[in-house]
């Protein structure tokens, strides 16, 4: 109790009582040593002397970076279109992918809680846990360097991305409109175009405008493990040290980010 | 024209919601179920078209069995029944003349459906429902742009397109103000009497019962502990469905609404045409 | 009832059809052009197929075992990169938050805090990563610093947001007793904005041990250098059981937060 009566019968308040205050401060002083412990096993290999070197490395670099090689963007285009096809062909690929999962997850339009569900949610979890640079990098080995490898990890990233969003706003649906279409004859298929699908379109537009606004930019670095698009500039530029290319590869992704953010906003208005 | 014996509705929870519930309706009649909440009122009517599954006892529509029907079978015997609920229970997103032509949908193929490609004779029958509702001008828009009393106009129009035998209604006026309850409730009463359709109304307003419906059954604890006409419900029987209570007041309330209602009778119709929205 | 029939079509998503027709044409030429650019080198993908299948029974097959060092390593490197970098960066993204925050920052410390955010937020951690590696040298502290900086941007913009939310009655009131800046800022608006600071914090945990997997791949340490070798190596049972341990890692860190979620709210 946090308030108590002390022995001259005033009354005392503490904002927990001691035991849990007591909890309260082990917790944090636990957090503490958590820290120091995994700061200490972290920096155990860094070199300090490189470490202290570095505001002199950056003042260096940066020097050697600006002006940015305003020519090389004749070679930016292709790459560049690349990217962006990455990015969207991906975004449908997972589209296509994660609407029927997601109808296959979420508890009031599985098939079946037991088993169907279960192995929804475990595809949705991989797909999530492991980043689209990490897919590209698996995908490259395995197909080869190039566009499409880029597109199936950019595809397997987003379905579980956006299944996961699609199946909670299933479950977060008003259920008396599908009762209403379920009462009038109507077959479960139909139950699910005309009363729950209406009901999560907002929804659906949302999230995958969303993504594909995310993949643009998760596609301007696939080219670094040799998936495609204007990473692969980035790579080359950077293993060539060609500091002034290196600038202007920043900017047209900074330019393409913010563009893409523009137009994803400008599309989620337009449909909600 | 549906015939419910000995209807037993227990929840896996373990609630008895209904209990040995027999009732028969003929066609043309409407029928106030009214009672206190948890009575059971909204088990009943889902479990006539079987939204909840019935546990015991045999519900006839005509001839056909409806609580042992195949899941095809029940699609179709659901056709012959229209239901309208308390929140409207629209699709929201859906225009006004997609949730009318919804109704239609256990008649058309899925792709057909998919494509909005109704036959045209659905479309006429739609129309016609929009009209009679009162609803000709606002077929596009879209269904959370209306108010209550429109929404609920709506629902009705959905019902009624699948030309069903019998209507189910769940708290129509709940979520209304009085004097659109007045209008939706007449609105159905009317409809019913045009096109001879039985129907049970779930209804927790007993004076605005009594003043349309031609016969109330009261339940208690899923069982029937009234089956009469409106007159019938004396101080005792309100007791004894929803307990004690001074209840002379709501039935003189009822009586004089019922008097008012006469003496300004054809000034009421004249405002209550369809045309007039609520 | 009327007694012409009227036809009924839905109303188009689009009403102006010249505009209808030049989306739905342009959508289409899109997709064409779009697929027709994808470079498709058959020979590779079948011996692709074959890989496939090697990785795929990897899945089945994890090999845990013979490239455990490198893995326990790569993991150990992962996880303290992620508490640190958590650590640090939470602690550091209050004092952002409340910055951007333009219901109680000066101005001038205002506009440095949003654009801090932003320059945080626009940059991919990869980039931010290659950067970092050069200037610190290779290794986990590079990785360390990249997650810190990426996480202020993700809690300091959410921050900021929230402290403009809230509910001015009770900074009123507590102004009102006469209470000081920092006074306000204890008793009125941290008690309203903690709660979901919490949340989000638990989830940048299993975003930041995501994003840890990845900055090894350009040399900022971690599970990701592990992954990225053994790809190198073709050893695709050794690469499946890493994929394998990060999916468990970050279902335990997903359902840890939820828990913890669940507990302070």
């Amino acid at each position: 109790m946090p308030v108590s009566i002390a022995q001259d019968g005033t009354k005392l308040w503490q904002r927990r009582t001691s035991r849990a205050e007591w909890l309260h401060y082990a917790g944090w002083f636990a957090l503490l040593l958590l820290f120091v412990f995994t700061w200490q096993v972290m920096t155990r290999d860094t070199i300090w002397a490189f470490v202290l070197d570095a505001p002199r490395q950056a003042a260096d670099i940066g020097s050697r970076m600006w002006p940015p090689r305003w020519s090389y963007m004749s070679a930016v285009w292709k790459p560049l279109w690349d990217t962006i096809n990455m990015a969207t062909l991906g975004t449908l690929l997972a589209v296509a992918v994660a609407v029927p999962l997601a109808f296959l997850t979420a508890r009031n339009t599985t098939p079946s809680a037991r088993f169907v569900r279960p192995v929804g949610l475990l595809i949705i979890v991989s797909s999530r846990s492991i980043n689209a640079i990490i897919w590209a990098l698996v995908l490259v080995t395995i197909l080869g360097p190039g566009v499409l490898a880029g597109i199936l990890a950019i595809a397997l990233r987003s379905i579980g991305f956006i299944a996961k969003l699609l199946y909670e706003a299933i479950e977060e649906i008003n259920i008396e409109p599908v009762e209403a279409i379920r009462a009038t004859g109507a077959s479960p298929q139909q139950v699910l175009a005309w009363g729950i699908w209406p009901q999560i379109t907002p929804a659906f537009a949302g999230i995958s405008v969303f993504r594909w606004d995310i993949n643009i930019r998760e596609a301007t670095v696939l080219g670094l493990v040799g998936a495609g698009g204007i990473g692969v500039n980035l790579e080359s530029s950077l293993n060539t040290l060609a500091w002034p290319q290196v600038t202007l590869l920043l900017l047209v992704i900074l330019g393409t980010v913010v563009v893409s953010e523009w137009v994803s906003a400008k599309i989620r208005h337009a449909i909600i | 024209m549906l015939v419910i014996e000995n209807l037993t509705k227990r929840y896996a929870t373990g609630d008895l919601a209904l209990e040995k519930v027999t009732l028969s309706v003929p066609a043309g009649q409407v029928v106030g179920l009214i009672g206190p909440s948890g009575a059971g009122k909204s088990s009943l009517i889902r479990c006539v078209n079987r939204l909840v599954e019935p546990s015991e006892g045999t519900i006839k529509l005509g001839d056909l069995d409806l609580s042992r029907l195949s899941r095809r079978a029940l699609g179709q015997a659901r056709r012959r029944m229209g239901m309208i609920f308390q929140e409207y229970a629209l699709v929201d997103r859906l225009s006004v003349m997609e949730n009318v032509l919804s109704g239609r949908l256990g008649y058309v193929g899925f792709w057909r459906s998919f494509f909005r490609r109704f036959p045209q004779a659905d479309i006429d029958r739609a129309f016609a429902v929009l009209e009679r509702v009162g609803l000709t001008d606002h077929i596009d828009k879209r269904a959370d742009a209306l108010s209550g009393g429109q929404r609920q106009r709506v629902g009705i129009a959905r019902a009624l397109v699948q030309e069903p035998d019998l209507l189910l209604v769940d708290e129509p006026t709940a979520s209304l103000d009085p004097k659109t309850s007045r209008q939706i409730m007449r609105l159905i009463v009317e409809l019913c009497a045009e096109r001879n359709l039985a129907a049970i109304v779930n209804i927790h307003d007993v004076a605005l019962a009594q003043m349309f419906v031609q016969r109330i059954i009261g339940l208690r604890k899923g069982k029937v502990v009234f089956d009469g006409p409106p007159d019938g419900l004396t101080p005792d029987v309100l007791t004894e469905i929803y307990g004690a209570e001074d209840w002379t007041a709501t039935i003189r309330k009822a009586e004089e609404e019922d008097e008012q209602a006469a003496a300004v009778a054809p000034a009421v119709l004249a405002r209550d045409t369809p045309m007039v929205t609520a | 009832m009327s007694a012409v029939s009227r036809r009924w079509t839905p109303p188009p998503l689009i009403a102006n059809p010249v505009l209808r027709y030049a989306i739905y044409g342009g959508v289409a030429l899109y997709l064409v052009v779009a697929f027709g650019t994808v470079e498709l080198n058959w020979a590779r993908m079948s011996e692709g197929v074959v890989r496939a299948g090697r990785l795929f029974a990897g899945f089945l097959q994890p090999d845990f075992t013979s490239r455990w060092d490198d893995i326990q390593a790569g993991l150990l490197e992962s996880l303290t990169m992620t508490v640190t970098s958590t650590i640090v960066g939470i602690i550091l993204s209050v004092p952002f938050g409340i910055g951007a925050a333009r219901n109680i920052a000066p101005l001038p410390v205002y506009a440095f805090c949003r654009a801090f955010i932003a320059v945080a937020r626009s940059l991919q951690e990869v980039i931010i990563a290659i950067f970092l590696v050069v200037l610190f040298g290779f290794g986990p502290f590079a990785g360390f610093l990249t997650l810190a900086f990426a996480t202020i941007g993700f809690l300091a913009k959410l921050l900021a947001e929230d402290i403009e939310d809230i509910d001015p009655a009770p900074l009123e009131a507590i102004r009102a007793t006469g209470a000081g800046w920092w006074q306000v800022l204890v008793y009125a608006v941290l008690p309203q904005v903690a709660p979901r600071l919490i949340g989000l914090s638990m989830y940048r945990v299993d975003i930041n041990f995501r994003e840890s997997a990845v900055v090894g791949i350009v040399g900022a340490g971690g599970i990701g250098a592990t992954l990225n070798t053994a790809m190198d190596r073709y050893e695709f049972d050794s690469a499946a059981a890493i994929l394998l341990i990060i999916i468990g890692i970050v279902l335990a860190c997903e359902y840890a937060s939820g828990f913890i979620r669940a507990k302070v709210q």
